[in-house]
């Protein structure tokens, strides 16, 4: 069993601290598909720009921090260009029918110890796992 | 301030993303092989930031948002069709590629091509899931 349990805590606590700031702070839900959909659906010009900003936050400062880590722990996507797209589509057409994401679902929702989140978040685990167990079978590998 | 606050907030979300590792793909996707190398880190973030959080929750009890406003209002805790119907699609596509919404954006300046196209695939499955949920609830049909 492989884990990272040091920097997985360091950052978790970061990204719970950056929800609860987000919540507290501007009374908003920091569900990334939330924020997304709400910017490709049309949104009122404040919080629109609220949104912007957000996002700007999440590009920006991994692309500072990249420059300080080993380019071989940045990412490992696959290379299947045919993978992507289908794993896109699904992502971003189950999170907006679902209402929510690993963020939003998850963080956010097991937090408040709401039934839809905590549902919602066994259940894209389980998926997940099964696809995970289906591409290893067919591809051999991922 | 509440533009000052989504900047900051958008930061430490990505920096805690970065720094535990979950734009790296095989990590997330480590975490879901249950029946292969299991990799728990996963479960390590999401716990660290349920922590914070549900102290958060608990204090939207007695006070109003700093930056003005109220707090979202707790939603109808009904569990619907929609709701695991588009979980298990999520989760199917989070399995397949590793990445879900906020670290495809976060690993965006080192996910290369495939990065950028996933996000391009990810954004248009967004925009077409409004006429997919006028379809899935069109009249005549059982939620």
């Amino acid at each position: 069993m492989n884990v990272d349990w040091f920097w997985g805590l360091t950052g978790g606590l970061m990204i719970g601290c950056a929800a609860a700031l987000y919540l507290l702070g501007n009374g908003r839900i920091m569900g990334v598909s939330g924020i997304l959909g709400g910017l490709i659906e049309g949104s009122a010009r404040n919080e629109m720009r609220e949104r912007l900003m957000f996002l700007a936050g999440l590009i920006c400062m991994p692309m500072i921090l990249q420059f300080f880590s080993a380019p071989s722990v940045n990412t490992h996507i696959t290379s299947n260009l045919g993978l992507i797209i289908a794993g896109g589509l699904l992502v971003g057409l189950g999170t907006r029918i679902g209402n929510g994401c690993t963020s939003g679902h998850g963080v956010c929702g097991i937090s408040r110890l709401s039934p839809r989140g905590i549902v919602a978040t066994l259940v894209y685990i389980a998926a997940g796992a099964l696809m995970v167990v289906a591409l290893r079978a067919l591809a051999g590998g991922i | 301030m509440r533009m000052v606050i989504s900047l900051f907030v958008g930061g430490l979300f990505g920096t805690g993303l970065h720094l535990s590792g979950m734009t790296d793909t095989a990590k997330v996707q480590g975490f879901l092989d249950f029946f292969g190398a299991w990799d728990v880190t996963l479960a390590f973030v999401m716990g660290g930031a349920i922590v914070p959080m549900f102290f958060a929750w608990r204090l939207t009890a007695t006070r109003a948002p700093l930056a003005g406003g109220s707090f979202p209002a707790k939603p109808d805790p009904a569990l619907d069709r929609n709701l695991i119907l588009g979980a298990v699609l999520f989760g199917a596509g989070w399995g397949l590629v590793g990445l879900c919404p906020g670290p495809a954006l976060a690993s965006l300046s080192y996910g290369g091509l495939g990065g950028l196209v996933f996000l391009v695939a990810m954004l248009i499955g967004m925009a077409g899931a409004p006429r997919a949920k006028a379809w899935l609830d069109r009249p005549g049909v059982a939620a």
